[in-house]
């Protein structure tokens, strides 16, 4: 990134009057609630201060858009077991301290497990080429890292690599946070990253299912603003449509390669996001041509039986966008970024982590 | 369990963590807990340790001068960075804590080293000359010292322990909380460039533009505001960056802080790595830097002072002291507000 971008992309002059749009905007519909599904689009809300400038009457809550709340207790069990073991787990950094319902990785790590933090799919694979033993990569997000993740075992990794998959598809989540009842909602700003893999399809299929509008937004402090005028003015003139305000980075079609490689690994499961609830085709599991490189087939995965949920902990209702940070009993002071009760109070995405970072919305 | 008691079994099996150590509300809490309450009251007229300002201030019985003293333990890794060592890092640290007392003419530093068994010799070499220089620059030097070896793996390289004492006029010292509500603050120079410069050496990362750590000394630069203004308070941002201490001048000074988010200086190169590794340039280390409280009226004298000074070119003013949200820090990010608080757990680079 240059400084020239940043300017454009951050420019005070044009957020105002992107800003003064949405104030009158928002005076012709009515109050107004909308909702993100990625955690990267709170961190820059919450970053930029954004919420301080919004009119009153739009509340954009947050959705379940962070992979790592989303990655399920079992899920999590799964890698303690197999570290614990004595083999070697790679994962994403934010993955490590998500307690399971006993411990994290990072617990297990600190007890002797051999637990490396890994940048991508391609660098779990050279551990497996580097070292002599068993390397599980733990692959935890969305479609973002899903298809890297099929790309890698596409290429046929070494023997001694497996994946335990945890990766969520995010359309399905739409929609089951869209038909819940307590979920009130005008429109969906859907997460651009991840439309450069799918391109707008799928999210067509939300708009049809549940008649409300949905657009694609980019992740810098004018690209959500200018997503928020055009859900607006999608809300106002009863449009529900999928609107691509992220052409810069988005096609309609998005990365074609990239899905070939994702459905040829993976298919669609039906899977509990954690705290949310069973979302039916939205857990990604690796297809029988892979089985070889499943840990799960290929390790006697075994993990503790207890109801490691029975916490005050409501990440769930905040990941669904039913409640705020602030409305757990536990935020802040049982639970906070050095010693997290929930997945949302650990991850750079969480919704928790994000309110503590940034002292709460103004 | 009712509020008011004492978990005991929890206190007895509490252990010291990283988190501990990485200069935020956890630091805070534990100094504020086992040592805060056990090293008496303050001096008379002085600063003591129940202030955790950057150093004592203790009145001499007669006469009308105090002195001022402060310690610190340095660890690096890596020992030798772009920019400066452990070496330059102790010294410039206990030079600049006095400083930030006001005692900006060092009477003389102490330094303890500990050394792991099979470090070269040549990098302790390296490391007490570059020590030695930063005292010349700051017109001191080390009058007494100590050296210990530890086994390999009992220690990480080297631990550097130095002392500082310098002497002021009675009453003349500056705290972290001077600062009244209308006082300007002003930042030295570019924010960050320590913190992001370490770690890109730690994890190995290149970017296209070196990044060097801000390490020097600054009591030359606070002389310098004093002479041209009035400076009510005085902190240099160390651990936790600008963001901690504009929240301790306002936490110790009961007094808001507003901060203009595009008026904090940072550095191209180290906004662009910072921007990378998913980390704010004003939450991570400089150690070369000072923020000043300024009246208001001076604050332009002081600041285009200490542009002309060398260290100081790029000095900005970033904020003000106000007089609502006492304790709290706003961020203007230019866009919209949000509070900058005190950087929870040590920052790490953003990865999923």
């Amino acid at each position: 990134m240059t400084a020239s971008d940043t300017l454009e992309f951050r420019d005070p002059d044009r957020a105002g009057r992107l800003v003064d749009r949405l104030g009158s905007l928002v005076e012709e519909t009515g109050p107004l609630r909308v909702m993100h599904v990625c955690g990267s689009h709170e961190e820059a809300i919450a970053e930029f201060g954004l919420r301080s400038v919004l009119p009153e009457g739009l509340t954009v809550a947050m959705g379940p858009g962070c992979p790592v709340c989303v990655t399920d207790l079992p899920e999590v069990d799964e890698a303690v077991a197999l570290a614990e073991a004595g083999h070697t787990v790679a994962t994403y950094g934010d993955m490590v301290r998500v307690p399971g319902s006993e411990k994290s990785l990072a617990d297990a790590s600190a007890a002797g497990a051999d637990v490396r933090t890994v940048y991508s799919a391609g660098e779990a694979v050279e551990l497996a080429e580097e070292l002599d033993r068993e390397v599980v990569f733990f692959a935890t997000g969305f479609e973002t890292t899903a298809a890297p993740t099929a790309t890698v075992l596409r290429e046929g990794p070494p023997s001694n690599f497996s994946v335990l998959s945890a990766h969520k598809y995010v359309p399905p989540a739409m929609d089951v946070v869209a038909a819940h009842p307590d979920t009130r909602i005008d429109g969906f700003l859907a997460a651009g990253h991840a439309a450069t893999i799918t391109g707008v399809d799928p999210l067509e299929e939300v708009v049809d299912r549940h008649g409300l509008p949905v657009v694609v937004g980019g992740f810098e402090p004018l690209d959500i603003l200018l997503g928020l005028v055009r859900l607006v003015e999608d809300v106002r003139d009863g449009a529900a449509a999928v609107t691509n305000a992220y052409p810069r980075c988005v096609s309609e079609a998005g990365n074609p390669a990239a899905q070939a490689a994702l459905w040829e690994v993976f298919e669609r499961v039906p899977g509990e996001w954690r705290g949310i609830a069973e979302v039916p085709d939205a857990t990604l599991r690796l297809r029988e041509a892979y089985a070889e490189y499943d840990a799960r087939r290929r390790f006697d995965v075994e993990t503790p039986d207890g109801d490691g949920r029975a916490t005050d902990c409501i990440c769930g209702e905040i990941m669904a966008g039913r409640a705020g940070p602030e409305d757990c009993p536990l935020f802040g002071e049982e639970c906070t970024p050095d010693s997290p009760v929930g997945a949302c109070m650990v991850s750079d995405e969480g919704p928790c982590r994000i309110t503590q970072e940034y002292g709460g919305r103004r | 369990m009712t509020a008011g008691d004492v978990d005991l079994d929890k206190a007895d099996d509490e252990v010291i963590t990283a988190a501990h150590g990485a200069g935020t509300d956890r630091t805070r809490e534990l100094l504020d807990r086992v040592v805060a309450d056990r090293f008496g009251d303050p001096p008379s007229g002085g600063v003591g340790l129940a202030a955790m300002d950057d150093g004592a201030v203790v009145p001499d019985a007669t006469g009308g001068r105090a002195t001022v003293v402060t310690t610190d333990s340095h660890v690096a890794t890596p020992m030798e960075f772009p920019g400066g060592d452990i070496g330059r890092l102790a010294a410039c640290g206990t030079i600049n804590d006095l400083a930030a007392m006001g005692a900006t003419d060092p009477v003389a530093l102490t330094s303890a080293v500990v050394i792991e068994a099979g470090t070269p010799v040549a990098v302790v070499d390296r490391v007490l000359e570059s020590m030695a220089e930063a005292c010349e620059a700051a017109g001191c030097t080390v009058r007494s010292g100590d050296t210990k070896v530890m086994g390999s793996g009992e220690v990480d390289g080297l631990v550097l322990t130095t002392t500082g004492v310098g002497r002021i006029e009675r009453g003349s010292q500056l705290t972290t909380g001077g600062l009244s509500p209308g006082d300007r603050l002003l930042v030295t120079g570019p924010v960050g460039d320590h913190g992001i410069a370490l770690l890109a050496a730690r994890e190995g990362f290149d970017f296209e533009t070196p990044l060097e750590s801000d390490v020097r000394p600054v009591d030359g630069l606070v002389a310098a505001a004093r002479e041209a203004g009035t400076v009510t308070a005085a902190t240099d941002p160390t651990r936790g960056g600008l963001a901690t201490a504009v929240n301790e001048m306002a936490d110790a000074g009961g007094v808001g802080v507003r901060v203009d988010e595009r008026a904090v200086p940072v550095d191209d190169a180290t906004a662009g790595a910072a921007e990378v590794l998913g980390m704010d340039p004003l939450a991570v280390a400089c150690e070369g830097r000072m923020v000043l409280a300024v009246d208001a009226a001076d604050a332009a004298a002081v600041r285009d002072r200490l542009r002309a000074e060398p260290g100081g070119e790029r000095t900005a003013v970033v904020g003000r002291a106000v007089a609502d949200h006492p304790g709290d820090v706003v961020l203007d990010t230019g866009l919209g507000e949000r509070y900058l608080t005190v950087p929870s757990g040590e920052q790490r680079p953003r990865i999923c």
